[in-house]
């Protein structure tokens, strides 16, 4: 699942981006697939229990789980996103990193991760299990199931359509040869093949973007000529991170300081990054609690600059092509990255850019795929349908579902051929999910008294509110929000307080959990994982997690200062 | 399931699974195949660079992004290949908490 962003619409690319890629170029990618199956080979001899497949048998080391942790997230659907969102909005996509994702990066690491790790569950919503109860658990399992086949098969889509335009292929092909390759290498071996292709897609899209930002910047006279060129057509604000976001003034993001602070920096971004099980998985697998502390905290720090590689292609896109997104141009938003690949990279690099950009569409069709899988087999199949087999069973089963899993993606990513808008709300419903899932957190982490109750009733009535403001108060006209993106903030807002007061209220009138059953659940009380002693090295001054946390959010708020003035 | 699964359960059950887990002892090290990767990438962008038309030069604003995309790559490649050399994972002993290894 991605971060909400400009609505990553598979919109149909302009057909002169037609790539010049050559044998060079090709042999580049074929390299990479064949490194794909060979991790996913080479991983199949560690998968033994269903903690193997599912956890990587939590006992990764946190630089790999960060790196899978950030990878998951860089998926090409937020890079191109991201991009677009740059070339239309400007320098304001710095929210998203720097506001939008580190406080809640940290947030996970330094507060949630102990409840997380130390209780020992396996998936997001077998947490809601142990702090709630059953009706909280389904809901959020088969939400979850859900919406992971929905996003891979919108990644997927949007996939063919970027190899359509850039190398030619039908978009069949390449659905149909992406879907295989997540497909066996997970099925293969498990959770730890995908991470590993995580670890490595981080770099290879680097590689891809480092080139693209260098170039980009050279042709339009560097970071100055960049700066000048766009105030002068876009006005000033659009290089500052905070002009004319007061409250009732007009920018054209259509949100103020307020709603970017809270809709965006905590409700939206603690939404995502603290309760999104494609995300906290990576975290899970680590290898001891301070390993998987340190995960978040180790992808905070790459989260940071990455948004300089994926916004200085869209200024300059935004300067070479001063119409772009318009009528006047046949470039979408979208385009921005793929127009500079081909105006600025020869071959060879070119062959490294578009191997980045298909690893990441894999990646992030991947993530949705293994937490898929994971949470329904240990949290739908294992607990309510087939109880109590040996664990090889479950193995299986977990072999089974992402073939399944993947076939299911195939098939969403036909039917958003069909009905690519239809998919495009779709994909902004899930992401209030995550909204009402935080509160339920955040309130039964640290509020003993929320009921067993609670829980469902305030995912449920959460989700709903946030899609009522979308869909009935904004898309209706009822209330006036100038764009998508203020809508968005706003939403998440409403089912955030919705869900906070459904639940503080139901817990008043229902009977709350025994306090014996919230061991290691609730904040102030330990779970014996927790007690575990630290493994020799980890006391090291650089791996300490409150000084790592601290650090991201001092650097990130630093990042802030040149674009603030 | 019981009406009461709880905390308890998902204690024992994950540890008993810990314990019989393949992974720490059987998984390869990831650096291996990312220092391999990079290597003859490196490699082959650098000599695209090398063999790189004044097209290719001009396409790229003058810079020659092939060799030093190729470099930085080798160099990253190279990286992680010492990085493994110098500090191997030692397999853990049984029993034991295996060492934490050298994080970047």
């Amino acid at each position: 699942m991605q971060t909400p962003t400009t609505p990553t619409t598979p919109t149909y690319l302009a057909a002169e981006l037609r790539l010049p890629t050559n044998w060079l170029d090709y042999t580049i990618l074929g390299i990479y697939f064949v490194v794909v199956l060979g991790i996913g080979f080479a991983a199949r001899r560690s998968v033994k229990t269903s903690l193997d497949f599912f956890l990587s048998g939590r006992s990764l080391p946190a630089w790999v789980t960060g790196l899978a942790f950030i990878a998951a997230n860089l998926g090409a659907t937020e890079i191109l996103g991201m991009a677009a969102n740059s070339a239309q909005y400007g320098v304001y996509t710095t929210h998203w990193y720097w506001i939008g994702a580190i406080p809640a990066m940290v947030f996970l690491g330094l507060v949630m991760m102990p409840f997380y790790y130390g209780s020992k569950v396996r998936s997001v919503p077998e947490f809601l299990l142990l702090r709630f109860d059953r009706a909280a658990h389904m809901l959020s399992s088969v939400l979850f199931a859900f919406a992971a086949i929905l996003i891979a098969g919108v990644n997927l889509y949007a996939l063919a359509i970027v190899v359509e335009a850039l190398l030619g292929w039908p978009e069949w092909v390449a659905i149909v040869v992406a879907g295989f390759f997540v497909l066996a290498y997970i099925t293969l071996g498990g959770l730890s093949s995908a991470i590993y292709n995580e670890v490595l897609q981080f770099f290879v899209i680097l590689a891809a973007l480092i080139p693209i930002s260098v170039l980009g910047l050279k042709k339009v006279g560097g970071w100055d000529g960049l700066s000048d060129s766009l105030t002068a057509s876009h006005g000033a604000d659009f290089m500052t991170a905070w002009g004319g976001t007061g409250i009732g003034s007009d920018n054209p993001l259509g949100a103020n300081w307020l709603t970017i602070v809270l809709g965006l920096g905590f409700v939206l971004s603690f939404g995502y990054w603290t309760t999104n099980f494609a995300e906290v998985q990576r975290a899970l697998s680590a290898k001891n609690l301070s390993a998987a502390q340190r995960t978040p905290l180790i992808a905070a720090f790459p989260k940071i600059f990455i948004v300089f590689l994926v916004m200085i292609p869209g200024l300059v896109a935004a300067v070479l092509v001063p119409k772009i997104g318009t009528s006047g141009s046949d470039l979408q938003y979208n385009d921005a990255i793929p127009y500079l690949m081909e105006q600025l990279l020869p071959n060879g690099v070119l062959g490294i850019a578009v191997t980045g950009l298909l690893a990441a569409f894999m990646a992030g069709m991947a993530a949705n795929v293994s937490s898929f899988n994971t949470v329904f087999t240990t949290d739908i199949w294992a607990k309510y349908v087939v109880r109590g087999r040996e664990d090889e069973y479950y193995v299986r089963f977990g072999r089974l579902i992402t073939a399944i899993g993947v076939l299911a993606s195939i098939g969403t990513a036909f039917l958003a051929r069909s009905f690519s808008n239809i998919m495009a709300y779709l994909q902004t419903l899930f992401s209030f999910f995550n909204v009402p899932m935080f509160v339920v957190f955040i309130i039964g982490m640290f509020w003993k008294r929320a009921s067993m109750k609670s829980g469902f009733w305030g995912l449920l009535v959460g989700t709903t509110a946030a899609m009522v403001n979308y869909f009935v108060l904004y898309k209706q006209d009822i209330v006036d929000i100038p764009t998508d993106q203020g809508a968005n903030f706003v939403s998440a807002i409403a089912g955030f307080v919705a869900g906070a007061v459904v639940m503080v209220a139901v817990s008043l009138f229902t009977a709350p959990k025994p306090a014996e059953e919230l061991q290691g659940l609730v904040y102030g009380t330990t779970s014996p994982g927790m007690a575990e002693p630290p493994a020799p090295g980890d006391e090291a001054w650089y791996r300490k997690p409150a000084l790592l946390g601290w650090s991201a959010i001092v650097l990130a708020a630093a990042c802030y200062i040149p674009f603030s003035f | 399931m019981s009406e009461h699964y709880s905390d308890r359960d998902v204690q024992r059950e994950v540890t008993d699974l810990e314990g019989k887990s393949a992974t720490a002892a059987r998984l390869f090290d990831i650096r291996r195949i990312i220092g391999g990767l990079f290597v003859i990438y490196g490699v082959i962008v650098t000599i695209a660079g090398f063999t790189a038309s004044d097209a290719d030069l001009d396409k790229a604003e003058g810079v020659n992004i092939n060799l030093w995309t190729g470099l930085g790559m080798l160099l990253l490649g190279l990286f992680f290949l010492a990085w493994l050399k110098l500090r191997p994972v030692a397999p853990p002993p049984p029993g034991v908490v295996p060492e934490d290894e050298q994080q970047k």
